[in-house]
């Protein structure tokens, strides 16, 4: 069995966004579904500080410290591209014009309650951002994460541990192990990865799986 | 110095002082209209201490650098600040807090990498945080800016940040009540501003911008580049002037 790497859990989830669509790909571990979509389909980024039609990183010495994307990096502006203030931004969001988002999670629940801007350590600043209001908005909220922590425990749980970012709001967990969607009648399994078998994804999974 | 007048500028801004004088007045009640500060200082010098002020930016972008090193000059202390972040590195809002002027930052992502100042003073008990979600910070921005009295929102539902707040189902959905956050003074950075206040921005720097300039009784913009009357193209105008008090150059 090799588990799926970063780019490849990356690749997978690009797979599954169509032309045309309108997406927010979360800080951090999303930002790779970039460099897997294919430049032939026409995919709109929205970034949430302000700009619809977010193009790669630029090249080095072009960068603009007005031209940033929501994790504060720099990024381009693509022909077609548009700017906006944050209420409106944030309006595409919540209003449910957003087709696609793509998050990272520390657990999802079994009927898609997800758990990513704060681990509730007491010791911890807390820091929300845009997070609560991408899980809620967009039209289909995919996650991608480890299926299982450092410590070899489930990130799939019967109920978050960590403090909610949103309830029931996830649609598709893309991990190292499996794609599974989270259904009315529970979690489907989708497709597992070569050299595992649905026993064993079941068995290293905190909640009952179907197939 | 040219006039300055108008409604609200004719108060004095912020916090619970009442016997301020007017920074400026218009006797003679001229009919030019001129927001154009000479200066940074002259443009806050009547912040009161207790103010609430609203100050624009997303990390760097668009922060309003030149106006917040003026309030720190200026010296206004008790502020409560809402503002995306809680300052970056040493300078800006980070500087502001470091000088002991602010009791309260109410954002929605105080903790980054170089936000040590704001760490070590939240750690120490020394300022209080309230955290919004992003864009219920910015919806409650503009909802006192749109002069709307509190609005249900689907963001923060079931979380802890929405722990105590009023809730409602609303055709299946489940909503949280979220109210305005109104401001004494609002500190914005824009590209272009002419001397009715019109004000364009640049490019992801426009972010809070347009919102804190409606939800203050003072909106106080730095920009690049003073434009003639009729320079800017009325298509084009993002923050119409009516949101606009005060507009200063910087360099």
């Amino acid at each position: 069995m090799q588990k799926r790497d970063r780019n490849q859990i990356a690749a997978r989830v690009a797979q599954d966004i169509p032309g045309g669509a309108y997406v927010n790909l979360g800080i951090g571990l999303p930002t790779l579904v970039a460099n897997h979509l294919p430049p032939e389909r026409e995919v709109i980024l929205h970034t949430e500080n302000g700009l619809l039609g977010m193009g790669p990183a630029p090249a080095k010495g072009e960068e603009d410290d007005d031209l940033i994307n929501a994790g504060k990096q720099p990024v381009t502006a693509l022909p077609g591209a548009a700017f906006f203030h944050h209420a409106d931004s944030f309006a595409m969001m919540r209003g449910g014009h957003l087709d696609i988002c793509v998050l990272g999670a520390f657990q999802v629940s079994r009927r898609g309650d997800l758990a990513n801007w704060h681990t509730g350590a007491p010791d911890a600043i807390p820091a929300v951002g845009g997070a609560m209001d991408l899980a809620i908005g967009a039209r289909k909220v995919y996650v991608m994460m480890e299926h299982l922590t450092k410590t070899g425990e489930s990130k799939l749980v019967d109920t978050c541990t960590y403090p909610l970012t949103g309830v029931a709001c996830v649609s598709r967990v893309y991990t190292d192990l499996a794609v599974l969607d989270i259904t009315p009648e529970g979690v489907r399994v989708v497709e597992i990865i070569d050299g595992l078998d649905f026993d064993e994804l079941q068995r290293l999974s905190g909640i009952t799986l179907l197939r | 110095m040219a006039y300055h007048w108008g409604f609200t500028a004719l108060e004095a801004v912020g916090g619970t002082a009442q016997a301020a004088a007017p920074f400026f007045s218009n006797p003679e009640r001229t009919s030019m209209v001129n927001k154009i500060f000479d200066s940074v200082a002259a443009a806050l010098a009547d912040i009161q201490d207790g103010a609430t002020i609203l100050i624009g930016g997303f990390g760097n972008a668009g922060m309003p650098h030149q106006l917040i090193d003026g309030l720190i000059e200026q010296g206004a202390r008790d502020l409560v600040v809402v503002s995306n972040n809680a300052g970056n590195g040493d300078t800006g809002l980070a500087a502001l807090l470091k000088a002991g002027q602010v009791r309260k930052v109410v954002c929605s992502f105080p903790r980054q990498a170089d936000s040590w100042v704001f760490d070590e003073l939240y750690r120490a008990g020394k300022i209080e945080l309230e955290l919004v979600p992003q864009g219920n910070l910015a919806e409650r921005i503009r909802a006192a800016g749109a002069g709307v009295g509190a609005f249900f929102t689907p963001t923060g539902y079931g979380t802890q940040l929405a722990e105590g707040k009023e809730t409602r189902e609303i055709n299946g959905r489940q909503y949280v009540l979220e109210y305005p956050i109104h401001a004494d003074v609002a500190l914005i950075s824009a590209l272009r501003g002419d001397r009715w206040g019109n004000l364009v921005y640049r490019k992801t720097a426009r972010n809070f911008g347009p919102i804190m300039a409606t939800a203050s009784k003072v909106a106080i913009a730095q920009v690049r580049d003073i434009a003639e009357l009729g320079e800017l193209d009325p298509e084009a105008v993002v923050t119409p002037g009516i949101f606009v008090q005060r507009v200063v150059k910087v360099a």
